[in-house]
């Protein structure tokens, strides 16, 4: 049997105001070639002038994944030809990156495992360039867009360990502020690294490394596919070569670009525009500081808490629907009761309209005296779903709508125990019935009583009374 | 009324004349010359100008046609940029602008600035003011002929080896680049960014302080540049000789036989510091170092030359030639827009860059200048300022400019040293010294790093005693 070795590099283009080494906009526009200065395009003269929020996105995110980080700020020159390459190459880092030897941990079915982080390095993006019959177009907007790329160790086996890490790093991007890190618009790109080993193997398959994917599901469909690819020509005898691929879509399958993927030299060296600057102690716990807690140990605080595995997983993916959720369980409510309430009502609601969480007119406080209400049985559970449902559509909170529809529940017993009596008084041909022996009444005593008291009356101690009052 | 003038002079001038009718007389000058030297790619139609207090309000100058200059033509003197007119001003330009000064002509350089004859521009050779079949130098080659032959006070160049002092001593200028970021470099045309500096050619060493003045300064468009200090140059620059400090290096001055007329000016030079109560020392200095100074500085500017000009593709600016996909178009144009000198440089800096050979030849050559540059920071701990000749020698005949033997130990130490100053960053400048053969020569102070206005002070004193000065 063979198994499947898999490393991935993974682009995500951060979210600064401005360019990494211009002060052009960093933004998304259809109008091409506007978001552009001389500088961006390479003309005669110009010079570098790094970014210091992207620096600072660079380093925050290599000490999310817990990276060594350089004492120097130093970048590259990778020198290729290429249309989209306004400078003929590309700033980047090579000597320095701003993250090594890092890891990711992640849980897939309940095991957990790490996963190396190899290098992060910050580096500006190419120019966009569609090709058309006879010519191609160039759009210089995303030229000089900063851009990190994360590259692992070949340390994961399976395509759900991959989806895990991916989901994992795309939460982190998000919870420290780097990246939208929309697969949609680009702004996470994967290459696949892949080869195939016996289990009882000691070396490393020959690899195949597929580029430029943009969506996790292509990233599902890739790995599938040349696990069958690379074990098909493995069993037969055959030798993979060590080549870049591209997934074609509409033919669902891997296709040769070139070989030797380490054939091209990129000549690279320390940019000499740019003066190293160290990197201060100071500086670098400035940005520490701004690091939020992280999924992984939100997810930790959630299971010892209570709630389950799945419902853990999905709130920490965004960090502002646990960010909510830490403020529900801020009010004292139970933590596996709201995760209920978060992941079925609160959530689900949102799915079904499109909405993020900051978009919900019911505050974080108004869900936890919600839950509270439900489980301290002033409402019951049915009204709490109505409750919900009309604080999400008419922005008023629990307690409005639970004392405008008179909802509160009558839990005090006494007067729930002259409801009984009255209710007992009122069907005497049915209480002598019961005398009788026929004792499945009670549970009619229970309907009127809660009938009588609209609904209000606190069905527990209501079934409680009914059995006193008619065994008395 | 301006030929030959100072910028002192020409400001007199400016009292009693508008700056139109100055720049129409410099434009005549600067289209007579064109005949017969070449120094100018373009000659401005119009006298631009806005008002300003500056000590150079008025004042006709020279731009190399390296810089940027927004609207203007400018070609780095290379078919690949004939027809580039930028859409930015280089800060140099911006600044001059700002203070008044009026652009004449953009000057021809050696193409690219990678030369050092002043023989490679697109629109062909420099020649030398004081004799024709000779060579002016290069890279600078436009702006050191515009001043030498008197049609304005100032030019500015660029110098990444001695493309600034090499051109103002054949021509017999002051040519000065200060430190290292001390001016800054944006929208100058790269061509090594670790060596390339701007510089100045003037008549005196008064005008290039003005100038200096005028440029020096910090800018967020470049960052190596250095904090402004708030000291001006021009208004500082009397100074003593008594305890200065200078020292010349035996192995240089060794390289060549003794009864050389540069090295019977230099030592008569010495004599009279002397005389005025400086020291000279003579320094032993390691001359295996001092022989590589030469394949050290084209090692490292070959290599960061290559991929400065990596954007020269004819994508984006510049001539574009035809081709059938975007790599054969970029093909066709730099195999059809650069001279054979300049791919060769290419060639050679995608060598030197080549993971094999880095270590060896790239990283090597930074060691070297590394070696020199600690050996100098020492000397200059002890001495305010070595001096040397400029050159070993008058200007070459345009016919003889390529034939020196450069595996010499004369022309590696004689006629490379200069490039010290730009290995090291440090201030540097030529002053004219006599003449051999009624042919200019001139001498090369170079100074400690940062050290713009003591380097300026000594240049003056020593202008001083050149010119007979009591």
């Amino acid at each position: 049997m063979y198994k499947a070795v898999i490393g991935l590099e993974v682009h995500t283009e951060l979210n600064t105001k401005s360019k990494m080494f211009s002060q052009s906009k960093n933004e998304y526009t259809k109008e091409v070639n506007s978001n552009i200065t001389e500088i961006d395009l390479a003309l005669p003269g110009t010079l570098p002038l790094p970014n210091k929020e992207g620096v600072r996105k660079a380093l925050k995110l290599a000490m999310c994944l817990n990276c060594e980080t350089p004492s120097e700020v130093m970048f590259d020159r990778k020198n290729y030809y290429y249309a989209d390459l306004p400078k003929g190459y590309q700033l980047t880092q090579m000597t320095k990156p701003f993250g090594k030897r890092g890891y990711l941990d992640i849980s897939v079915n309940g095991v957990e495992k790490r996963i190396g982080i190899h290098q992060l390095h910050l580096e500006e993006d190419s120019a966009s360039m569609t090709h058309m019959s006879t010519y191609s177009l160039l759009d210089y907007n995303r030229a000089g867009v900063p851009l990190i790329e994360i590259v692992s160790e070949p340390d994961m086996n399976t395509i759900d360990e991959v989806i895990e890490y991916l989901e994992n790093l795309r939460s982190i991007i998000k919870y420290a502020d780097i990246s939208e890190a929309s697969a949609e618009k680009g702004q996470l790109r994967v290459d696949v690294n892949i080869s195939m080993m016996k289990e009882t193997d000691t070396v490393l398959g020959t690899r195949a490394e597929i580029k430029n994917i943009n969506s996790f599901n292509t990233v599902k469909e890739v790995i599938a596919y040349e696990m069958k690819r690379q074990e098909e020509i493995l069993t037969s005898g055959g030798k993979v070569i060590q080549e870049t691929r591209r997934w074609d879509d509409t033919k669902k399958e891997t296709v040769s670009m070139r070989e030797k993927v380490d054939a091209i030299d990129y000549r690279y060296y320390v940019d000499p525009n740019i003066p190293v600057v160290s990197i201060s102690d100071d500086f670098k716990e400035d940005i520490r500081k701004t690091i939020p807690v992280l999924p992984r140990e939100r997810f930790n605080k959630y299971i010892t808490l209570g709630v389950s595995e799945k419902d853990a997983k999905s709130i920490v993916r965004e960090k502002e629907v646990s960010d909510y959720f830490d403020s529900v369980l801020s009010f004292g409510v139970d933590a596996k009761e709201a995760s209920n309430w978060m992941t079925t009502r609160l959530m689900g609601y949102m799915n079904q309209n499109n909405l993020n969480i900051c978009e919900i007119s019911l505050t974080s406080e108004g869900l936890a005296s919600l839950v509270k209400m439900v489980s301290e049985g002033k409402i019951s559970s049915q009204q709490g779903k109505d409750v919900f449902a009309i604080c999400l559509d008419e922005g008023k909170t629990p307690e409005e709508v639970v004392k405008e529809k008179g909802m509160e529940q009558i839990s005090d017993e006494e007067a729930i125990r002259e409801i009984v009596k009255e209710a007992i008084k009122n069907n005497s041909a049915q209480y002598e019935q019961y005398k009788a022996g026929k004792t499945a009444l009670a549970g009619f005593f229970v309907g009127q009583t809660l009938k009588m008291s609209e609904g209000k009356a606190n069905p527990a101690i209501v079934n409680k009374l009914v059995n006193e009052e008619l065994n008395k | 009324m301006i030929k030959d003038k100072s910028i002192d002079e020409i400001r007199d001038i400016l009292k009693t004349n508008k700056v139109e009718d100055v720049f129409e007389e410099a434009k005549v000058m600067a289209k007579e010359a064109n005949d017969e030297y070449n120094p100018f790619v373009t000659i401005m139609d119009k006298c631009e100008h806005i008002n300003s207090i500056s000590k150079i309000d008025g004042v006709p100058y020279a731009l190399k046609d390296n810089f940027s200059t927004k609207g203007i033509l400018t070609t780095g003197s290379s078919n690949i940029l004939k027809d580039y007119v930028p859409c930015f001003d280089s800060t140099v330009y911006k600044k001059l602008k700002e203070a008044g000064a009026v652009l004449v002509g953009k000057t021809v350089l050696d193409e690219l600035a990678m030369g050092g004859t002043g023989l490679t521009g697109h629109t062909g050779i420099v020649r030398n003011p004081y004799d024709k079949s000779r060579i002016t130098a290069g890279s600078s080659a436009g702006s050191a002929a515009a001043v030498a032959l008197g049609i304005v006070p100032f030019a500015i160049g660029s110098d990444t080896g001695d493309s600034v002092r090499k051109p103002a001593a054949y021509t017999g200028v002051v040519g000065f680049k200060p430190t290292y970021g001390r001016i800054s470099r944006y929208g100058m045309f790269p061509f090594a960014s670790s060596l390339d500096h701007v510089g100045i050619f003037a008549r005196n060493v008064k005008d290039i302080a003005t100038v200096t003045d005028v440029l020096k300064g910090r800018d967020d468009k470049d960052m190596v540049t250095l904090p402004d200090e708030n000291i001006n140059y021009s208004e500082n620059l009397d100074s003593s000789l008594k305890d200065v400090k200078l020292f010349y290096i035996k192995e240089v001055i060794e390289s060549t036989s003794k009864d050389n007329e540069v090295i019977v000016n230099f030592k008569k030079l010495v004599e009279d510091l002397r005389s005025k109560g400086a020291s000279v020392s003579e320094v032993s200095f390691d001359k295996t170092l001092l022989e590589v100074i030469y394949p050290t500085y084209f090692i490292i500017s070959c290599a960061e030359a290559t991929s400065n000009n990596s954007n020269l593709t004819g994508f984006i600016f510049g001539p574009r030639s035809e081709g059938a996909t975007p790599d054969e178009v970029m093909i066709n144009t730099r195999s059809e827009g650069f001279a054979e000198m300049i791919k060769r440089r290419f060639v050679i800096g995608s060598y030197i860059l080549e993971k094999e050979n880095q270590e060896k030849l790239f990283l090597n050559a930074k060691r070297i200048r590394n070696m020199i540059v600690i050996k100098m920071n020492q000397l200059f701990k002890e001495y305010d300022g070595l001096l040397l000749p400029a050159s070993g020698s008058i200007a070459p005949k345009i016919e003889d400019s390529s034939k020196p033997d450069r595996l010499g130990s004369e022309y590696l130490i004689l006629e490379n040293h200069l490039a010290i100053g730009n290995f090291g960053g440090y201030p540097s400048i030529t002053i004219p010294s006599g003449f051999v053969n009624n042919m200019p020569i001139a001498v090369n102070l170079t100074c400690a790093q940062k050290e713009d206005l003591k380097t300026l002070q000594i240049a003056n004193n020593i202008e001083k005693v050149i010119g007979g000065d009591k």
